[in-house]
C-alpha cells in the first residue's frame, strides 16, 4: 500500500462521520450527504496520488462533497424548478469542526427508536462507521441487495416520518443514550460471539469497529458514565480475544485461558476507565457494573487469584438493576466458586432458561463438578444442540466427551 | 411543520368514562399547544360500506375493506415539527385513551 493509500484509509476512518454529519446538517438530507461524501472520497482516491494530500484533508473532503451536492441540487432545481432546495443552499459553507456535535446528531438519528433494531445497526455502521454496504452485508451474512434495501428503507423512513437530525429532548436523553449504547453493544457482541454457525467464531473486524464507534460516542458524551462503562467493558473483553479461541478453533473458558496472551494495554485502559467511574461516586449503570466485573477478572494473574466475593457483590448490584434470569445465571456461576457447585446448582435450577444454551452449559459444568456424570452429559447434549457459535459448540463437545462413563 | 395521522387501535370496544375524560384533557392540551388539527371516533367496521365508483355504475359492498380483528376506532391528526415531538404526543395520546396508537406521517407538499 502506498503512502497516499494509507493516508486515504486513515482519513476515511477518521473523517467519514464528520463529513457525512456536516453535510447532513447543511443539506437536511442524510441520503444526499452519504452519497456526496462517498463521491468526495472517490475524488480523493483519484486526485491525491497525483496532486498530493491537501493540508487539511477533512476540510477538503467536506468542501468537495458540499460542492458536489450544490451542483447536483442545482441540476435538480433546474429540472424540477423547485425553489425550496435552492433556499437551503444559501450561505457559505462553515469551516470544518465548528459544530462538532454534528456527529452526535448523526448517531442519534441512526439509532432512533422509531427504526427497527437491525436498521439502526446497519445505518450506524454505514453513516457513522463509514463501512460500505457490501462490508456490512458480509458482517451480518445478509445478501448485499437485501442489506442495501434495509439501509435505503431506513433512510426513506427518516425522511418521510421526519426523524429529526438532532440531539433528543433533555427528558428523552437518558433513554436515547441507552438506545445508542445498545446498538454499539450489539455490534460488539456479534463480533465477539458470532451467532452464525457458518462464520469464524470471533470477528475482530466487528469488535474493533464497535470499539472505535464507542470511543467516538464517549468523546461526544463525556459526562455519560454508561458510555465510559461500555467502552471499558468492550476493552476488557477485547483484551482477552487472542486467548479466547484455541488453535483448533475451540472456545477457551475464562478459567483456562493463557492470561499471558491477554492484551495488557487494553486492560490498563479499561481498568483506568473503571477506576475513574468508581472515583466519580455516581451510581453505576449496567455497563459500568459489567465493566467492573471484567476488571476483577482481568486483575487476577491466575484464575485462582480471582476475587470471587467481589464478583458476587457486583452481580448482587446488577441483579438490583436488572433482575433478569440471565444476570442471575451469571451470578450463580460466581457463587459456585465461593459456596460450591451444590448451592449454585440449586440457584440455577430455579431459573426459567430452558431455551438458553448457557443455562444448560452451566448446569452441565456444575453437575460434572458434583460427580453426577449422566445428568451432566444430558445437560451438555442440550447445550450443544442450542449453541450457535462453532467454537463454543466444539468446547462443549470436548467437555462432554471427557466425562467419566455413565 | 408536518402532519401525522394517529390511529387508535381497538384494544377494547367502547371508551370508559375515565378514558373519555383523559382524552378530553389530552385534546385540550393539543389545542393549547398548537398541535391540534382534527380528531374523531369511528363507528364499528360493521357499519362500513366499500364503494367502487370507478365504473359507470358505482358498486356498493357491505362491510369493511379489510376483515380483521384489529381495526381502527378513532384517530387524531396532529401537527408537529418532527417525529420526536410527534412520538411524545402519540405516547400521551395512547396513555389518555388507554390503547395503542399507530403514528403515520401524512404526505406533505
Amino acid at each position: 500500500m502506498t503512502h497516499v493509500d494509507e493516508v486515504i484509509t486513515r482519513v476515511h476512518r477518521e473523517e467519514w462521520a464528520r463529513v457525512v454529519a456536516t453535510l447532513a446538517r447543511r443539506l437536511g438530507d442524510l441520503d444526499v450527504a452519504e452519497e456526496m461524501a462517498a463521491e468526495a472520497f472517490a475524488t480523493a482516491v483519484e486526485r491525491w496520488p497525483a496532486e498530493g494530500v491537501p493540508p487539511n484533508p477533512g476540510a477538503w473532503l467536506t468542501t468537495t462533497a458540499h460542492r458536489k451536492a450544490i451542483d447536483r441540487l442545482r441540476r435538480e432545481v433546474r429540472r424540477e424548478e423547485k425553489h425550496r432546495e435552492a433556499l437551503m443552499l444559501s450561505g457559505t459553507p462553515e469551516p470544518l469542526g465548528v459544530v462538532d456535535d454534528d456527529r452526535l446528531r448523526l448517531v442519534f438519528t441512526c439509532c432512533h427508536p422509531a427504526l427497527a433494531m437491525e436498521a439502526r445497526i446497519a445505518l450506524t455502521l454505514r453513516m457513522v462507521g463509514g463501512l460500505t454496504v457490501p462490508e456490512i452485508a458480509r458482517a451480518f451474512l445478509v445478501e448485499e441487495t437485501a442489506m442495501g434495501q434495509r439501509i435505503t428503507r431506513a433512510k426513506a423512513k427518516i425522511k418521510a416520518a421526519r426523524i429529526p437530525y438532532g440531539v433528543p429532548f433533555r427528558e428523552d436523553l437518558p433513554a436515547r443514550v441507552t438506545g445508542v449504547l445498545t446498538v454499539l453493544y450489539l455490534i460488539f457482541n456479534e463480533g465477539y460471539l458470532a451467532s452464525d454457525p457458518g462464520r469464524e467464531p470471533v470477528r475482530g473486524d466487528l469488535t474493533a469497529e464497535a470499539i472505535r464507534l464507542t470511543r467516538l460516542v464517549r468523546a461526544l458524551l463525556p459526562a455519560d458514565g454508561e458510555a465510559a462503562g461500555l467502552l471499558a467493558l468492550m476493552l476488557l473483553t477485547e483484551a482477552r480475544r487472542a486467548a479466547r479461541v484455541s488453535a483448533s478453533g475451540e472456545l477457551v473458558a475464562l478459567g483456562e485461558q493463557d492470561r499471558g496472551a491477554w492484551d495488557r494495554e487494553l486492560i490498563a485502559e479499561g481498568h483506568a476507565l473503571v477506576r475513574a467511574r468508581l472515583a466519580s461516586g455516581e451510581a453505576p449503570g449496567r455497563y459500568q457494573i459489567l465493566a467492573a466485573i471484567n476488571a476483577v477478572h482481568t486483575d487476577a494473574r491466575d484464575v485462582r487469584d480471582t476475587d470471587w466475593s467481589q464478583v458476587v457483590a457486583l452481580y448482587d448490584h446488577l441483579v438490583r438493576l436488572d433482575p433478569s434470569p440471565i444476570v442471575r445465571l451469571n451470578r450463580a456461576i460466581a457463587v459456585a466458586e465461593i459456596d460450591g457447585p451444590q448451592v449454585a446448582l440449586a440457584q440455577v435450577d430455579a431459573l426459567p432458561l430452558e431455551g438458553y444454551h448457557a443455562f444448560h452449559a452451566t448446569r452441565a459444568d456444575l453437575l460434572r463438578r458434583l460427580g453426577r456424570s449422566a445428568e451432566s452429559r444430558a445437560a451438555y447434549d442440550r447445550a450443544i444442540a442450542q449453541a450457535a457459535n462453532t467454537a463454543e459448540a466444539a468446547y462443549l463437545v470436548r467437555r462432554r466427551d471427557q466425562l467419566a462413563g455413565p | 411543520m408536518a402532519q401525522y395521522l394517529m390511529s387508535v387501535l381497538n384494544e377494547s370496544a367502547v371508551a370508559t368514562e375515565e378514558e373519555q375524560a383523559a382524552i378530553d384533557v389530552f385534546n385540550e392540551r393539543l389545542q393549547a399547544d398548537g398541535h391540534w388539527v382534527f380528531a374523531a371516533g369511528l363507528a364499528s367496521p360493521g357499519a362500513a360500506t366499500v364503494v367502487d365508483g370507478r365504473d359507470a355504475e358505482p358498486v356498493f359492498t357491505d362491510g369493511p375493506y379489510l376483515e380483521s380483528k384489529e381495526h381502527i376506532i378513532g384517530f387524531w391528526i396532529i401537527e408537529a415539527p418532527h417525529l420526536d415531538v410527534a412520538l411524545r404526543l402519540a405516547a400521551a395520546g395512547s396513555k389518555s385513551c388507554n390503547r395503542r396508537v399507530e403514528l403515520r406521517p401524512i404526505l406533505g407538499e
